[in-house]
């Protein structure tokens, strides 16, 4: 597709070529999967406001859907109450509706909320072969987002949930009600875009299924990121360089069925000096790794945390121009841009470190190791 | 019969300044200058000049200059000098008009048109000088996903690469012919490459056994005449090229004359002295796709298939479906050569009307293997016309993994683009097999000279991607969103998938 008319595709209004963002990013992970409220997130992104400008704030909740755990939580945004018609038949030609809503909002200092619904939705029985429940999700995903005009689809996990929108953080969690719903892993972004007009779409976290990206930072590589993606089926609707990093993580984690060690290693690829340093069977893996996959290396600033169900891993650039602190106490594992998020929620601290550049923090529920490679401990 | 053709090139001597010492009569291949010991003056036969400029280099007292000849015919911007002295020439000759190097119209460049991004504010640039920049490349077939499995509580690789090329800068020294250059040229291209972790091709005249030790460097070629193809020589070989087409001469084959084919020459090429080498127009066993897929499957068998095969085509109207087709031949590498790719020798009319810019093809062969799927299948190498590293970043952004480089290369050892590569009079004892005037190549000399090019080039890359914000060139391939276009029609930028400054 050329860029023409793909530009006509975009749902995307204020579309340049992709995000340029400066970003406070935060999130929190109870190691045993307990259940916990809004309250430090909120309060931990809000502390880093000056990062971001109101045109950007978001979250990402998972076992936030206890009771509807077995269905995908659809969350849709509709610019027209047109898009909403054209969008529930194309979800009734793929699923049966468990239930709908409209999400719950209260009045806050946001701009045009648009109308924001929520659907619980079970793939139909009859799909074309070898197409899984989520292969129809995604497709599904893809089409209202390409199709309709003006729905969005930005939230499509089962027993997750994301709510963004055009506001400070604190502000958009207000709206949302954030207060009233309770999860075991949030993470938290807060935006200052530079050069796109708030539009909620473009707002993180971003998500395919339950994938989320909160992403700080701009890709210098997204042109390139985008066009490998699209090989694979992939559409960037919003031409934002974390839709990117989002379908990546899809393509390479949920469809490649590569390990997160492995996926670290093709987004912020170890230089060829560390590769060429020996010829044993990891470094041959490494080189095979670049070779194949260095259109998907992440290049460019950037800090990400990614979620899905069970796991949280933050991740910088291999030569880390942006920040992440990374830290523990008792259960929970905290990942931030700053160190003051972290200490304003949980003042006593087992371990403070920064992650080196390109290399992975991993938490996963259940376990109490925290998977990192080498790292910088902060001196308390 | 009188020729009506006015000399091209006046030469002047500063009687002054001239000591006599006949360095220009020595140098010169074309018998422009000569002492007259009678009257102790080096007179000059003007018309003999092609302005090679290799007498005003050698002259250690600056007593020659050599001037365009400023009497010309009636101002017409369609019967230009050009074209009335090419029809004087026909007519006086009846043949065919022979040129060499590549096509000298200016219409037909892109690079000047497009422009590159750099990083402020939102994202830093990088300094090259002090943090890692990478410009490796490899070269081959790439799989859709690797396969991993855990054994012993370790992740290990499944999945097998195919052969790749490992390049240290994406330049690589593009097909020249032992016999359309000189032992001595093919010496110092195979030295360079070495040197400078990258690739020489052979071009279609195989390759002389002296230099057989530089094979891990070299591309070895086959073409349409098989000249100097045997097991050895593909063995020898890091990678393998089918030459299809050639971006100078799109169409036809290759033609070396007689007089050129010396004895070494001759046996590299496996044919008698002093026969004309004529190259068929097509691969006579190639007349389609399928064929091609068996050549391909032929040549990976004779080599084992531990070598990338190329298939290198000239850049021409259906050149994205040619190159799917390619891909899915088997080709593990592309090499497209565009419009204003060089020769040793092609018909005029050929050169400068046959073909289309390597800019466009580039853009348009990337994105049709990436609407197919198939871009990770084979590596993309552009040739035709490189002058700068600045056109080397434009090509990888619109999708090429590597370039060749031939005009730019001889320009470094010497050439100075007189476009008469076809008299096998080269001054510069370059497009030569003559072995008094091939001396004129130091192999030494000329592949340092080879080598602070590619140097050069290469600081040059780096710091435009540090510019960018971008410490990997993988980051750079194809990324077209680090390219905007000045002065182009909008059915050109689409086809480059480029937008417009400023937009």
């Amino acid at each position: 597709m050329n860029v023409n008319e793909q530009d006509k595709k975009i749902i995307n209004p204020f579309g340049s070529d992709k995000d340029f963002a400066g970003c406070s990013i935060f999130g929190m992970l109870n190691l045993e999967g307990k259940r916990f409220s809004s309250k430090d997130p909120v309060r931990a992104i809000s502390n880093m406001h000056e990062r971001s400008n109101g045109l950007g704030g978001g979250f990402a909740v998972y076992g936030i859907y206890p009771d509807l755990k077995d269905y995908y939580a659809l969350h849709v945004m509709y610019l027209s109450r047109d898009a909403k018609d054209r969008t529930d038949r194309i979800l009734a030609s793929s699923f049966d509706i468990i239930h709908d809503e409209e999400i719950q909002t209260r009045q806050a200092n946001v701009i045009d909320p648009p109308l924001v619904w929520r659907y619980f939705v079970q793939p139909k029985k009859i799909r074309p072969e070898n197409q899984t429940e989520d292969d129809c999700v995604i497709q599904a995903v893809m089409r209202i987002n390409t199709e309709t005009g003006k729905a969005f689809v930005f939230s499509s996990g089962k027993d997750m949930g994301v709510f963004k929108g055009v506001g400070y953080p604190e502000d958009i969690a207000d709206y949302f009600c954030l207060d009233d719903y309770a999860g075991y892993l949030w993470s938290c972004h807060g935006r200052f875009p530079t050069n796109t007009p708030g539009w909620w779409g473009g707002a993180h976290p971003f998500n395919v299924l339950d994938w989320t990206v909160v992403h700080n930072g701009e890709l210098s590589s997204y042109g390139i990121n985008r066009r490998y993606l699209e090989m694979y089926g992939y559409k960037c609707t919003l031409q934002t360089d974390t839709e990117v990093l989002a379908y990546a993580f899809d393509l390479l984690m949920r469809r490649q069925r590569l390990p997160i060690e492995i996926v670290s290693q093709i987004l912020a690829a170890p230089f060829w000096s560390e590769v060429d340093a020996s010829q044993s069977k990891p470094n041959l893996m490494l080189r095979a790794l670049r070779q194949t996959y260095g259109s998907l290396l992440m290049n460019g600033p950037f800090s990400v945390i990614v979620a899905h169900h069970g796991e949280m891993i933050g991740l910088t650039d291999r030569i880390k121009l942006r920040p992440m602190i990374a830290g523990t106490k008792d259960d929970i594992l905290y990942l931030s841009s700053e160190e003051a998020s972290i200490r304003l929620v949980s003042p006593t601290l087992d371990r403070l470190w920064a992650p080196r550049g390109g290399e992975p923090v991993i938490g996963r529920v259940g376990g109490k190791e925290i998977i990192e490679a080498q790292s910088i401990e902060v001196h308390q | 019969m009188k020729s009506y053709l006015p000399p091209e090139y006046l030469v002047e001597r500063s009687e002054e300044r001239c000591i006599r010492c006949k360095v220009c009569v020595n140098q010169c291949t074309y018998e422009t200058h000569s002492y007259d010991a009678e009257d102790d003056v080096i007179r000059s036969k003007d018309e003999n000049c092609i302005n090679c400029q290799r007498c005003v280099t050698f002259c250690p007292t600056h007593a020659i200059t050599i001037k365009k000849n400023p009497s010309s015919y009636r101002d017409n911007a369609n019967m230009t000098p050009e074209v009335i002295k090419d029809i004087k020439k026909q007519a006086e000759t009846g043949g065919v008009l022979l040129t060499g190097m590549g096509c000298d119209k200016p219409q037909l460049t892109y690079w000047d048109r497009l422009l590159v991004n750099a990083s402020q504010v939102t994202n830093p640039s990088i300094d090259p000088l002090r943090e890692p920049m990478e410009i490796r490349t490899y070269l081959g077939a790439k799989p859709d996903a690797l396969e991993m499995e855990l054994e012993n509580g370790e992740i290990q690789l499944k999945t097998q690469l195919a052969p790749q090329l490992t390049l240290e800068t994406p330049i690589m020294f593009s097909a020249m012919s032992y016999g359309a250059v000189s032992l001595n040229v093919h010496e110092a291209l195979a030295r360079a490459a070495t040197r400078a972790g990258t690739y020489f091709n052979t071009g279609e005249g195989g390759l002389d056994p002296r230099l057989y030790k530089y094979g891990d460097h070299a591309i070895v070629q086959v073409a349409s005449g098989r000249f100097g193809v045997h097991a050895k020589y593909l063995d020898t070989g890091a990678a393998v090229e089918i030459k299809i087409g050639q971006g100078a001469k799109p169409g036809i084959g290759g033609h070396l004359p007689g007089e050129k084919v010396t004895d070494d020459i001759a046996r590299t090429r496996m044919i008698p002295i002093g026969t004309d080498a004529l190259s068929p127009a097509p691969q006579h066993d190639i007349y389609s796709i399928e064929d091609l897929r068996q050549l391909i499957y032929a040549l990976k068998e004779a080599t084992d298939y531990r070598k990338p095969i190329s298939v290198k085509i000239a850049a021409v109207h259906n050149s994205a479906a040619i190159a799917s087709g390619i891909v899915r031949a088997g080709a593990d590498i592309i090499a497209i050569d565009g419009i204003r790719g060089a020769t040793g020798a092609a018909p005029k009319v050929i050169r400068d009307n046959v073909g289309i810019p390597i800019e466009l093809a580039i853009a348009s062969v990337d994105q049709r293997l990436r609407e197919e799927g198939i871009r990770n299948k084979a590596s993309i190498v552009a040739a035709g016309g490189f002058r700068s590293s600045g056109d080397i970043v434009k090509a990888i952004a619109l999708g090429a993994d590597a370039v060749y480089i031939a005009t730019a290369a001889l320009v470094a050892i010497g050439c100075t683009v007189c476009q008469k590569c076809y008299t096998g009079k080269c001054p510069w004892g370059i497009a030569t097999s003559d072995p008094w005037i091939s001396k004129r190549i130091n192999p030494d000399i000329a592949s340092e000279r080879l080598i602070n090019l590619l140097r050069g080039w290469s600081m040059e890359i780096k710091d435009m991607m540090g510019g960018m914000g971008i410490n990997a060139i993988e980051s750079l391939r194809g990324n077209r969103l680090h390219l905007r276009g000045v002065g182009l029609t909008d059915t050109e930028l689409k086809v480059l998938g480029i937008k417009e400054a400023g937009d």
